[in-house]
């Protein structure tokens, strides 16, 4: 494990010598008091002390709305209805301050987005621009869960680098060759001592120990779809429920999107933009039948979707890295902590065998 | 509060016990401090969950419009507003009602607590006498309730409910020296120019995840137009106008209708205060033809009425 250390003293110097390399990317509170990722402007630095933005990252490689295609239905043109691929710019960009948990999130978007099946350009080749430069988490919050998920505050595996905040200076624990990279382009070249790998491993020790919340799935897994979808306990995790979109679009892992064309005039753009399974519209077919028409439907959808589905398409836990954002925005308080707790428990309806 | 919470687990668990209604929709405690989800009680063992704090934000009266038989609900001065407005246009029946009435003392907004108090919260204790206790990452902080009230409370002249089948409590006194609209008078003597700023910079965060409007009770259309798709009133990107579009109709479409609840702020995991917008559209249904909404059935709201001496002020 090769570990840098890199003075504070000697941060924005750095930062600003990979700027010749890469474009920034990085946390910032903007009005209303939101938190999220977006570009850094010449000199601006990414801000570190946020704990969790208000909006995942995710938006850095999949966008809430984009434009895919651009088109003229102008018959005059050469071009009349064909579909042109706009201009994009995929140039190295670093993504400074991102957390563990959120990085990991990136790697279980990809399942979507990148398969032997299928692979979305966009987001692969936006991904791929990215070097993901993570920070790790030392004050976990009361609604981060995850380390129960497979993830974990100090948790490298969607990362090239992980900064650990130790103070007066950075450890910094280089992941990849990309992250190799990002560091020499900064400069930051001094390996840490024993002490200070010694303080890494002390440092992820105790952020691990105070996540205080959990959740357990291995019983989701087990369990039939059919005996969970037709659980009673769904009407009450229901009943609040807005159906609004916050949950799906502050999760670092929801990657469902709707696919619009908007023309003005001849001129035409086909635009991919964030959807939500919360929303009748997700599902309302040309005819008017609504195959998920209540609201009890779609809310357990989306849980079986994280929670049962998902396991059992991809063997692979939960689609769900723990950030506890939807946990802290749902404006009913629709736990996924207290959602997970039901599926996972033993059955109250008894079999009809 | 521990004795609203105490009347309110009472009345709930009588009328279930004697089977008067099928359920009663209330407040229960919420897994992280500062909010309190809504719940259907349906059993007496249920209505022990029921809870009142100030941080029952959500306006039950959304919910009256999703279920059908007899039904009790827990309302503050505002909810019963929003629950004359769903008699008024037809939405529900009084007969199917039993109103559990809140008079209310605000409630406080989780956002300026979080902000204020800058740590993760982990625990906020209610005393008495209005005294919040926060508790997070080893700090305590103590703040009083008053300097912590979401806007709308803190302007409310309707603290009591208006219809009620039962009160849990005495009727609260309402301060005489409110200044209902001295936010949005502000805004108005901004220019044409800085007003358009405001409003742009109020919706730049918005996320289109529509929380606001479904948290509204006024907003129950089968499909809102922004939902539409033949014909496509609002386009579904990010853009400015199409997220500049969609609040400015939805606060046209609850003019005369909104209560004030407060609801889309508390709702909005954006920080937007949409009620710039209703505001506004309140104050001028006041002014214009002394029209406030939800305070009687019998009159269908003033933005759906028409008579041939209704001031023409409002026609520019």
């Amino acid at each position: 494990m090769r570990i840098l250390q890199i003075e504070k003293t000697d941060w924005s110097a750095g930062l600003a010598k990979v700027r010749s390399d890469y474009s920034l990317i990085g946390p910032v509170t903007e009005g209303n008091n939101v938190s999220k990722f977006r570009e850094l402007a010449s000199g601006e630095e990414p801000d570190l002390f946020i704990a969790t933005t208000t909006l995942s990252p995710k938006s850095v490689v999949f966008p809430q709305s984009e434009v895919m295609f651009t088109y003229t239905m102008d018959s005059n043109s050469p071009e009349c209805n064909i579909m042109q691929v706009p201009e994009k710019n995929y140039s190295p960009r670093a993504v400074i301050g991102i957390r563990p948990y959120d990085a990991a999130a990136m790697l279980i978007v990809k399942m979507n987005f990148d398969n032997p099946d299928y692979r979305d350009p966009y987001w692969c080749d936006a991904y791929e621009a990215c070097t993901f430069i993570g920070l790790a988490v030392t004050e976990p919050e009361s609604c981060d869960f995850s380390t129960s998920t497979g993830s974990g505050p100090f948790d490298t595996s969607g990362l090239d680098v992980l900064l650990v905040d130790a103070g007066d200076y950075y450890l910094a624990e280089i992941v990849t060759e990309k992250g190799e990279s990002w560091a020499k382009s900064g400069g930051f070249d001094k390996e840490t001592d024993a002490a200070g790998v010694e303080l890494f491993s002390s440092m992820r020790e105790a952020a691990e120990a105070k996540i205080g919340s959990a959740v357990e799935f291995d019983k989701i897994a087990e369990k039939e779809t059919m005996e969970l979808y037709n659980e009673s306990y769904w009407d009450s995790i229901s009943f609040p429920c807005l159906n609004c979109g916050t949950c799906t679009y502050v999760c670092p892992t929801c990657w469902c999107f709707d696919i619009q064309d908007e023309t003005a005039h001849k001129q035409g753009q086909r635009t991919k933009n964030w959807d939500s399974c919360m929303f009748p519209n997700f599902t309302i077919h040309t005819t008017g039948h609504n195959p998920r028409g209540t609201k009890l439907m779609r809310v357990r959808q989306r849980f079986m979707h994280k929670l049962k589905y998902h396991q059992s398409k991809y063997d692979k836990g939960i689609m769900c890295v723990g950030c506890g954002r939807c946990v802290t925005s749902c404006p009913v308080n629709i736990d996924i902590r207290e959602v997970c707790r039901q599926m996972n428990s033993e059955s109250e309806i008894t079999s009809n065998d | 509060m521990e004795t609203y919470r105490a009347k309110i687990r009472e009345i709930a668990g009588r009328l279930l016990q004697e089977e008067k209604v099928e359920m009663v929709i209330g407040y229960q405690d919420g897994t992280i401090p500062m909010i309190t989800p809504p719940m259907n009680a349906k059993t007496s063992g249920d209505a022990e969950k029921l809870t009142w704090s100030s941080h029952c934000c959500i306006n039950l009266a959304n919910y009256l419009t999703e279920v059908k038989g007899k039904i009790a609900i827990v309302a503050k001065g505002c909810d019963s507003r929003s629950i004359v407005n769903h008699i008024a246009e037809g939405k529900v029946n009084r007969d199917d009602l039993y109103i559990i009435g809140v008079p209310c003392h605000g409630m406080v907004e989780r956002q300026s607590i979080a902000t204020r108090f800058g740590d993760d919260i982990e625990e906020v204790v209610e005393e008495a006498d209005g005294t919040l206790i926060v508790r997070g990452n080893g700090r305590e902080e103590k703040y009083q309730k008053a300097e912590l009230m979401r806007q709308n409370c803190k302007v409310c002249v309707h603290r009591n409910p208006v219809l009620y089948d039962e009160l849990v409590g005495e009727p609260v006194a309402i301060p005489e020296d409110i200044q209902r609209y001295e936010e949005v008078e502000k805004v108005a003597e901004l220019d044409l120019n800085e007003r358009w700023q405001f409003f742009e910079e109020l919706v730049s965060t918005c996320i289109r995840c529509y929380a606001c409007r479904d948290a509204c009770p006024t907003c129950y259309c089968p499909t809102c137009f922004v939902d539409e798709a033949r014909p496509q009133w609002v386009g579904k990107g990010d853009e400015e106008p199409d997220i500049l579009t969609f609040h400015i109709l939805r606060a046209f479409h609850t003019a005369g209708r909104c209560t004030d609840c407060g609801a889309c702020v508390s709702s909005c995991p954006m920080g937007i205060n949409m009620r710039a917008f209703t505001k506004t559209l309140e104050k001028d249904c006041l002014e214009l033809w002394d029209w406030e909404a939800g305070l009687t059935s019998d009159v269908r709201p003033a933005l759906e009425t028409y008579t041939p001496d209704d001031p023409e002020d409002n026609f520019k």
